[in-house]
């Protein structure tokens, strides 16, 4: 494994995703954002609550990835999408879909999975029915 | 107070590959020339401020402002700067601030950039960790890949195809043909675009900039000093701007749409007072096809959607309204990511004072723009060059 410490706030959504409880970080003008944040970006607002995350995510955009770096040599080549989930994107792998099958839209799951190269975590997309 | 701020002398080494020369040895080559071009003695040079993004994975070497202010022959304060392939364009920015105002007389920028001593995979490592380390990197995506999402996600809301974006790299080669210091002095097709083996979906190899070494420099003197030392510096800085914006594409309202470019370009015209309707020709940060897309966007050259049949229609070609990437852009004419801003001011100065191999195409011209983007434009700066009456 490539990351063998923990970084706080990463870690501990992923850890949420896979216990099926994943959250965001919700400031008091409602918007959205990954942890870890100290502060809302856009008004600066410190005082933001777990929220849970919609389970379900429409993809917004997505590439077929040929040429990676060393991390992800063996995962290649490989599909990488940014898809909505309310008010947050999350950017991931697309699993158990071909690619030229995916389209902006799609609804999709997330979960986690080990990569092949490292086998370090990684965020990934399951479609939807 | 609010000082005159003038390109005293350019200079850049070819950019290609030429992995055996250390940035100490490329800065020191531009510079040499530069400081020749200036006619500016290096003991006048009371600042530097040098881009570079990538040297500790390339040369394992941080703290490299000193060490390129030896490399030049200048003693002075030296500063790195790291705003991923924005980093000479900041840099610039830097030095037009400290003239601008009158707290320097003579400062000395630019960058330096090595990258092909590393192998395809690490140096995609490499220009990969300008993107977010969490949310970005450990998903897998790659600089060529950020791109595609952008492009993709363009072609959904604005329409738009492969061709439109090969037509752009077909451009920009050919306007690199003659240019001695470009990384590829070959015309392409559009076929040769479309039929290149896939790096991230939609681009091919051919709609991809080129890693590259190479570096980059200016000696910008403020209008007074410029003139008691009887300096020949025909262009001036007369605009600058710089903006950020969320650092993941993926917490953007839009990832077709480059609000630190929308705002880097008012600060410029602004500060410049001029509008975009005043650019004769335009250098942009086209890392990949549809970069210079979204970048004439966001100048305000053309509206949202618009720009993509540019390249297509001719507007943007060196017979065209607006000249686009004369140099060959990144795209031809190289992209050592810490140098490439530079870069941008180099070939504008030569375009604009008539000594590029390309400023026959634009010789009425009076105002140029270069437009300098780092990481997925989280980063941008621009500026505006004018040829003082």
């Amino acid at each position: 494994m490539r990351y063998d410490t923990r970084d706080k706030g990463f870690d501990d959504f992923l850890d949420a995703v896979e216990q099926g409880e994943p959250y965001y970080l919700e400031s008091p003008s409602g918007n959205g954002w990954l942890p870890p944040r100290v502060v809302d970006p856009e008004t600066g607002e410190e005082d933001l609550a777990e929220v849970a995350l919609p389970e379900q995510g429409e993809v917004l955009t997505h590439t077929k990835t040929h040429v990676a770096g060393p991390d992800f040599a063996d995962d290649a080549p490989y599909t990488v999408a940014i898809a909505s989930f309310g008010p947050v994107n999350v950017t991931g792998q697309v699993r158990n879909i071909e690619t030229g099958n995916i389209e902006i839209g799609q609804a999709v799951k997330l979960g986690v999975e080990r990569t092949k190269t490292t086998e370090d975590r990684v965020l990934v997309f399951y479609p939807v029915e | 107070m609010v000082n005159d701020v003038r390109i005293a002398g350019v200079g850049m080494t070819p950019f290609g590959r030429q992995s055996e020369l250390t940035v100490r040895e490329l800065f020191g080559n531009a510079t040499a020339e530069a400081f020749d071009d200036a006619s500016v003695p290096r003991d006048a040079v009371e600042e530097v401020y040098y881009g570079n993004y990538m040297g500790e994975f390339a040369e394992q070497q941080g703290h490299q402002g000193p060490m390129v202010a030896e490399a030049a022959g200048v003693k002075a304060p030296a500063t790195r700067i790291d705003s991923a392939c924005a980093s000479s364009g900041v840099a610039t920015r830097l030095g037009y601030e400290k003239i601008r105002t009158g707290l320097a007389d003579v400062v000395l920028v630019g960058g330096s950039e090595r990258m092909t001593n590393l192998s395809t995979s690490d140096g995609t490592q490499a220009l990969a960790a300008a993107a977010d380390s969490l949310w970005e990197i450990r998903a897998g995506v790659t600089f060529p890949g950020a791109y595609a999402l952008m492009a993709n996600r363009y072609f959904e809301e604005f329409g738009g195809s492969r061709e439109d974006l090969a037509h752009i790299a077909v451009k920009n080669h050919e306007h690199a043909l003659e240019n001695e210091l470009a990384q590829f002095q070959r015309a392409i097709s559009l076929e040769d675009v479309i039929d290149a083996a896939e790096i991230c979906s939609p681009f091919g190899m051919f709609d991809c900039s080129p890693m590259s070494d190479g570096a980059s420099a200016a000696v910008l003197v403020s209008g007074e000093f410029a003139e008691s030392h009887g300096l020949d510096a025909p262009v001036r800085i007369t605009g600058s701007g710089q903006h950020s914006d969320n650092f993941a594409l993926a917490d953007r309202a839009s990832m077709c749409r480059m609000p630190a470019a929308d705002r880097a370009a008012e600060i410029a015209y602004d500060d410049a007072d001029i509008s975009p309707a005043d650019v004769d020709v335009a250098e942009v940060h086209d890392c990949f096809t549809i970069a210079e897309v979204l970048a004439l966007e966001s100048l305000g050259f053309y509206e949202p959607g618009e720009a993509i049949t540019a390249a297509r229609e001719g507007e943007t070609s060196i017979d065209g309204d607006l000249p686009v990437n004369l140099s060959g852009g990144l795209k031809a004419k190289g992209h050592p990511v810490g140098a490439t801003g530079g870069a941008q001011i180099s070939e504008m100065t030569k375009l604009l004072r008539g000594d590029h191999v390309n400023s026959s195409a634009v010789d009425d011209a009076t105002v140029g723009l270069t437009h300098n983007a780092g990481g997925t434009v989280a980063s941008c700066v621009v500026h505006v060059l004018e040829v003082a009456e």
